[in-house]
C-alpha cells in the first residue's frame, strides 16, 4: 500500500458511465416531473402539491423501505396491505381509549413487530415459503380487521392523530421573507452537514492512503444534492412547512440507508440474498437474517399503518388494499432484483415517488384510475427491463 | 516441533446418512505444517470428513472424536471452527456474488465499531491479504464480474484473514485452468513455509504427488491407506489400487480406430461476444472431423474451445457468427440447437449441473425429456417406450442408481454425466461433441466415459472431445486442435502429441 493518495484519472462521462445504473432512476424521476409539469402547466410543482405527493405516499414509502429489505433477501410479502390495514385499526382503537398519540404509535410498531415475528418463523425456521406464508398472512389479517372493525369505519375521538399525516413541523410567528423559517434554517444544516460529511469522507480516504475521485466531481455532487434540497424545502416552506410525514419519512429512510450500508445485518441481508448457501458457509446465522428481516417488515407496516389512519382521519376496514402491489412495484422500479441480492433503500424511496409522481400528475390531469394502471404498469416493465439489460451488460448476472 | 505433532486428530468417525454409511470408523491424522492430501473416488467419503471436522455437521451429527490443536472440538457450525483457526476452502465458491472483493472477505467477520461496520478498515486491511493470495484487481471489484480462478483466491484470502491454522481445500483446482492450478499449488507451498498446515482434497494425482508430505486415501469410507511420501516413494499406480481396490492397468481404455472420410467439416468460423459485440471470441476456425475419429480441442481457459462448439451448435453462443459448416460433404447452417439436432449433431455441455441435467427430476426423465417426440404418438407419451429407452441406456452406460426413478442430483458426478450422454446418445448423432465429459469424475468412471466415447466411433460415428486434460487428449484422441485466444494454432497427430507440444503450440506459436 502506498502513502500517497492517487487521484483517478477518470473523465465526467467516464465517472458517470460507472455509476449510470445508480443514477438512472434519478433521471427517471426528474424526467417524469419535467413532463407533467409541462402537461399540467406547473401545477404539479406548486408548493401545496409537492407538500401533497409526499403526504399521499408516505405510507406506501415507509412500506417501500421494508419490502426492498425482503426482496434483497429473496422473499417477497403479500400480507402488508392486510398487516397495514389491522395495526390501523388496533392503533385507531387503542388511541379511543385515551391513551397518548407517542405510546399509540409505539403500541402500533409493536404489533407490527409481533405480526412480523409471528410471518417470520414460519417462514425462517418453518420454511414454508414466504410467498405462501404471506398469502396466508394477506387474507389472515383483512379477516381480522373485518371482525374487530365490524366492517364499519372506526372513527377518531379527536384531531391529534391527524396531525401524524396532514399536520407540519413550525414554530409559530417564525418566518423569513414569505417563508417558513423552520423549513429554511433545516435546509441550511441539511446543506452544512452534507459539505462537513463529504469534507471529513475525503480527509479519512487520504488518510488511509485511499484512491479518490477528482474534487470537482465531489463538489458536482455536492452542488446537485444541495440544489435538490433547496428546491424540496422551499416548497415545504412556501406553504406550511415541513410535513410532519416528511420527517418520519427521513427518519426512516436515514435509518435504513445506515442499517444497509453500515451495519452487520444489513450487509447480512446482502449476503443471505445473494447466495444463501455462501452466507451459511461464511458462518452467518441466516435463518436469524430471514426473520429479522421480516420483523422489521412487520414494524414498518405498523407505522404505515398508524400513518395511513392518520391520513384518512379513521381507520378503515378496507385500508391498505393493493398496498402490497404498490410497495413491490416502487422496489422494482427503484432497481432491486427479483432474484434477490440487489437493491437499496434509497432505489425504493425513488421508484415509490416515481409512482406517485404518476399518480399524482395524471390525477391533475383528471385521468381516471383506468389510465393510471395502465402507465404505472408501463414504467414498471420499463424500468425493469431497462435494469436487468443494463445489468446483463454490467455483468451482474 | 517433533515430526508426530498431530495438529489434527480424527478419530473412529462414523457418519450415516439415509440408508449410507458416509464414513466408517475412519481415523485421520494430519502433522502441523504439513500438506495432506485426501485422495479416494466420488462418493468415497471425503467431503463428508471434512465437513464432520469443520461443524458444518455439528457435534452430536456423528459418531468419534475431533482433536484439533490436542483440544476435542465441540463445533456447532462453521463459524465456531473458524475462530477455531480452521478454514475450509468449498469445491462450490461460496462468495456472494454481487458484493465487492473485500466485503465478502470479511463477511461473518465484519470489522465494527460500535456495531457499526467500519468500511474503511476493511479495505484497508484487505490490501495485505489480497497480495499475500497473488489477486491485484481492486478489491472494489464486484466478484461475480471476475473469473473462477481469481473468486477462488478471495475465499482463500478469506480464509487467511481469519488466522487460519488449517486450511481445508476442497477440490481446488477442478475448475481452475492449467496455469491457475499451477500457481494454487505455489500458493499452497508458499503457505507451508508460513507453517500454515494445509489439507487437499483432489483428484489429479500429479498434484498430489506434486505438493503432498502426506496422502491420506478413503474407499467406501473406510480409510484404506495412508503413506507419508517424505519417508517412501508413492507411485500413481499405487494411489489408483488403493482408491479402486483394484489395479487399473490403464486408467485410458485400448482403441483401435477405424477412419474413413471426412464428414463433417467448419470453415473460416468466427464469433463476437453476446455482450461486446465487437469481441471476436473465436477467430477464423477451420477444422475436419472424420468418420469414426475421436478429435480433441486443447487449450487454456477462455482459448474459445466452448464457444467455437457452442456457436456451431446452431449459434447457442455469441454475436453474428460467420464461417461454413459442411455436413456429409454438404453445405449446411445450424438455424438453432434444435435443426443441429435433427440434422445428426449432439452436444453435450461442460455445465452439466446448471445446462445438462435437471436435479429435480428423475433418471429416467432426464434420459428421455429431449427425445419425447420420438416417444410418444401423436403428442401422448408412450411410457412404456420411454421406460425402455431409459432402462437400455442405463444397462449399457452401466449407471449406477437403485432405480430409473431415483433424482438425478443424488447421483455420483460420473453418473451425472452418463445421464447427460444418455439423452444426448438417444437423439442418436452422427456427429457428437462433448465439452469436458469427465470434469469432476473420479478415475473409474473417466474410465467407463472413455469407453462409451470408444463404443461410439466403433459404431460409425464421429466425436469432438473438448478437454482441458492434457493426458486425457492424448490418450483418448486420433487427433488433437489446439486454440489459444480465439484461434486454432495447430493440429497435432496421437502420435506426435506431448502435453509439452500442445502447451508449447498454444502459448508459443
Amino acid at each position: 500500500m502506498t502513502d500517497k493518495v492517487q487521484i483517478e484519472q477518470i473523465s465526467f462521462w467516464g465517472l458517470a458511465k460507472q455509476n449510470m445504473r445508480k443514477l438512472s432512476m434519478f433521471i427517471m424521476l426528474g424526467l417524469i416531473l419535467a413532463v407533467f409539469a409541462i402537461l399540467t402547466k406547473g401545477v404539479n410543482l406548486t408548493p401545496r402539491n409537492i407538500t401533497n405527493i409526499f403526504i399521499q405516499n408516505s405510507y406506501i414509502l415507509i412500506l417501500a423501505v421494508g419490502m426492498v429489505l425482503v426482496i434483497i433477501i429473496g422473499n417477497i410479502d403479500l400480507s402488508v396491505g392486510s398487516v397495514v390495514a389491522f395495526s390501523g385499526a388496533i392503533s385507531a382503537m387503542i388511541y379511543n381509549k385515551g391513551i397518548g398519540l407517542i405510546p399509540t404509535l409505539l403500541l402500533s410498531l409493536v404489533i407490527g413487530a409481533l405480526i412480523g415475528s409471528f410471518q417470520a418463523v414460519l417462514i425462517a425456521y418453518l420454511r414454508i415459503p414466504a410467498f405462501i406464508t404471506t398469502l396466508g398472512g394477506m387474507l389472515l389479517f383483512r379477516g381480522l380487521t373485518y371482525i374487530i372493525t365490524n366492517v364499519s369505519p372506526i372513527s377518531l375521538r379527536d384531531d391529534g392523530f391527524k396531525q401524524i399525516a396532514s399536520g407540519s413541523l413550525n414554530i409559530k410567528g417564525f418566518t423569513i421573507g414569505n417563508y417558513d423559517g423552520l423549513s429554511i434554517v433545516v435546509m441550511a444544516v441539511a446543506i452544512i452537514a452534507l459539505v462537513v460529511y463529504n469534507y471529513f469522507q475525503r480527509r479519512r480516504k487520504i488518510r488511509n492512503g485511499f484512491s479518490l475521485i477528482p474534487l470537482r466531481y465531489t463538489i458536482l455532487k455536492i452542488g446537485a444534492l444541495s440544489a435538490l434540497i433547496i428546491l424540496v424545502f422551499l416548497r415545504f416552506a412556501a406553504y406550511r412547512g415541513i410535513p410532519t410525514v416528511g420527517l418520519v419519512l427521513f427518519i426512516v429512510t436515514a435509518i435504513f440507508v445506515f442499517i444497509t450500508n453500515n451495519t452487520v445485518i444489513g450487509r447480512y441481508i446482502y449476503a443471505v440474498g445473494g447466495n444463501a448457501k455462501s452466507a451459511k458457509l461464511s458462518g452467518i446465522n441466516s435463518e436469524q437474517v430471514v426473520f429479522i428481516t421480516h420483523v422489521i417488515m412487520g414494524v414498518l407496516c405498523g407505522l404505515s399503518g398508524v400513518v395511513f389512519t392518520a391520513y384518512m382521519n379513521s381507520a378503515l376496514p378496507q385500508a391498505g388494499n393493493q398496498f402490497e402491489m404498490d410497495a413491490i412495484a416502487s422496489c422494482y422500479i427503484g432497481g432491486a432484483a427479483a432474484s434477490g441480492g440487489i437493491g437499496t433503500t434509497i432505489g425504493a424511496i425513488t421508484g415509490g415517488l416515481v409512482m406517485g409522481v404518476i399518480n399524482n400528475g395524471m390525477s391533475l390531469m383528471n385521468i381516471g384510475a383506468d389510465w393510471q394502471y395502465v402507465v404505472k404498469a408501463s414504467i414498471l416493465l420499463l424500468a425493469v427491463f431497462y435494469d436487468i439489460w443494463s445489468r446483463r451488460k454490467s455483468g451482474l448476472g | 516441533m517433533g515430526s508426530n505433532d498431530y495438529i489434527l486428530e480424527v478419530n473412529n468417525i462414523t457418519k450415516d446418512f439415509p440408508g449410507v454409511r458416509a464414513l466408517d470408523n475412519v481415523d485421520f491424522k494430519v502433522r502441523r505444517g504439513e500438506i495432506h492430501c485426501l485422495v479416494g473416488e466420488n462418493g468415497a467419503g471425503k467431503s463428508t470428513l471434512v465437513n464432520v471436522i469443520s461443524g458444518v455437521f455439528p457435534r452430536g451429527d456423528y459418531e468419534g472424536v475431533v482433536v484439533f490443536k490436542g483440544k476435542e472440538t465441540h463445533y456447532r457450525s462453521t463459524k465456531d471452527s473458524e475462530s477455531d483457526g480452521l478454514s475450509i476452502i468449498h469445491q462450490e465458491l461460496t462468495l456472494s456474488p454481487y458484493l465487492s472483493i473485500y466485503e465478502n472477505i470479511f463477511l461473518g467477520n465484519m470489522k465494527t465499531r460500535f456495531g457499526v461496520i467500519d468500511w474503511d478498515a476493511c479495505l484497508r486491511d484487505s490490501y495485505p491479504l489480497l497480495k499475500r493470495v497473488g489477486l491485484s484487481e481492486p478489491p472494489q471489484t464486484i466478484v461475480s464480474k471476475m473469473s473462477v480462478g481469481k473468486q477462488q483466491l478471495v475465499e482463500i484470502a478469506r480464509a487467511i484473514s481469519r488466522n487460519a491454522e488449517l486450511l481445508i481445500f476442497d477440490e481446488p483446482t477442478s475448475s481452475l485452468n492449467d496455469e491457475e492450478s499451477e500457481n494454487l499449488l505455489k500458493l499452497l507451498l508458499e503457505f507451508k513455509r508460513e507453517g500454515i498446515t494445509c489439507i487437499m482434497i483432489s483428484h489429479k494425482l500429479d498434484e498430489v504427488l506434486a505438493v503432498a508430505d502426506s496422502i491420506t486415501i478413503l474407499r467406501d469410507g473406510l480409510s484404506v491407506a495412508s503413506y507419508d511420501t517424505r519417508a517412501e516413494e508413492v507411485s500413481k499406480q499405487q494411489i489408483i489400487k488403493a482408491m479402486v481396490g483394484r489395479e487399473l492397468k490403464n486408467l485410458f481404455p485400448e482403441k483401435d480406430p477405424k477412419i474413413g472420410e471426412v464428414v463433417f467439416e467448419v470453415k473460416n468460423w468466427s464469433v463476437n461476444h453476446p455482450d461486446y459485440h465487437d469481441m471476436k471470441i473465436v477467430d477464423n476456425a477451420s477444422f475436419f472431423l472424420k468418420r469414426g475419429e475421436i478429435v480433441s480441442f486443447c487449450g487454456p481457459m477462455g482459448a474459445g474451445r466452448t464457444e467455437l462448439m457452442m456457436s456451431i451448435f446452431g449459434n447457442s453462443y455469441g454475436y453474428g457468427a460467420t464461417g461454413e459448416i459442411y455436413l456429409h460433404n454438404e453445405k449446411v447452417t445450424f438455424k438453432s440447437p434444435k435443426d443441429a439436432i435433427e440434422k445428426g449433431v449432439g452436444y453435450v455441455s461442460e455445465d452439466r449441473k446448471s445446462l445438462g441435467l435437471i436435479l429435480i427430476q428423475d433418471v429416467k426423465t432426464n434420459i428421455t425429456n429431449s427425445s419425447l417426440p420420438k416417444l410418444s404418438k401423436r403428442g401422448v407419451l408412450d411410457k412404456e417406450k420411454i421406460r425402455e429407452s431409459a432402462e437400455f441406456y442405463k444397462e449399457s452406460l452401466q449407471i449406477k442408481t437403485p432405480s430409473l426413478e431415483q433424482l438425478a442430483r443424488n447421483l455420483s458426478g460420473g453418473n451425472q454425466q452418463k445421464v447427460v450422454l444418455s439423452r444426448a446418445l438417444l437423439a442418436d448423432p452422427d456427429i457428437f461433441i462433448v465439452d469436458e465429459p469427465t470434469r469432476g469424475i473420479d478415475v473409474g468412471a473417466k474410465f467407463e466415459i472413455y469407453s462409451i466415447l470408444n463404443e461410439m466411433v466403433k459404431q460409425g460415428k464421429s466425436v469432438i472431445v473438448v478437454s482441458s486434460e492434457l493426458t486425457e487428449a492424448i490418450s483418448m484422441s486420433d487427433r488433437i486442435y489446439v486454440m489459444n485466444e480465439g484461434k486454432i494454432k495447430g493440429v497435432l497427430n496421437r502420435d506426435e502429441a506431448t502435453q509439452e507440444g500442445i502447451m508449447h503450440m498454444a502459448l508459443v506459436d
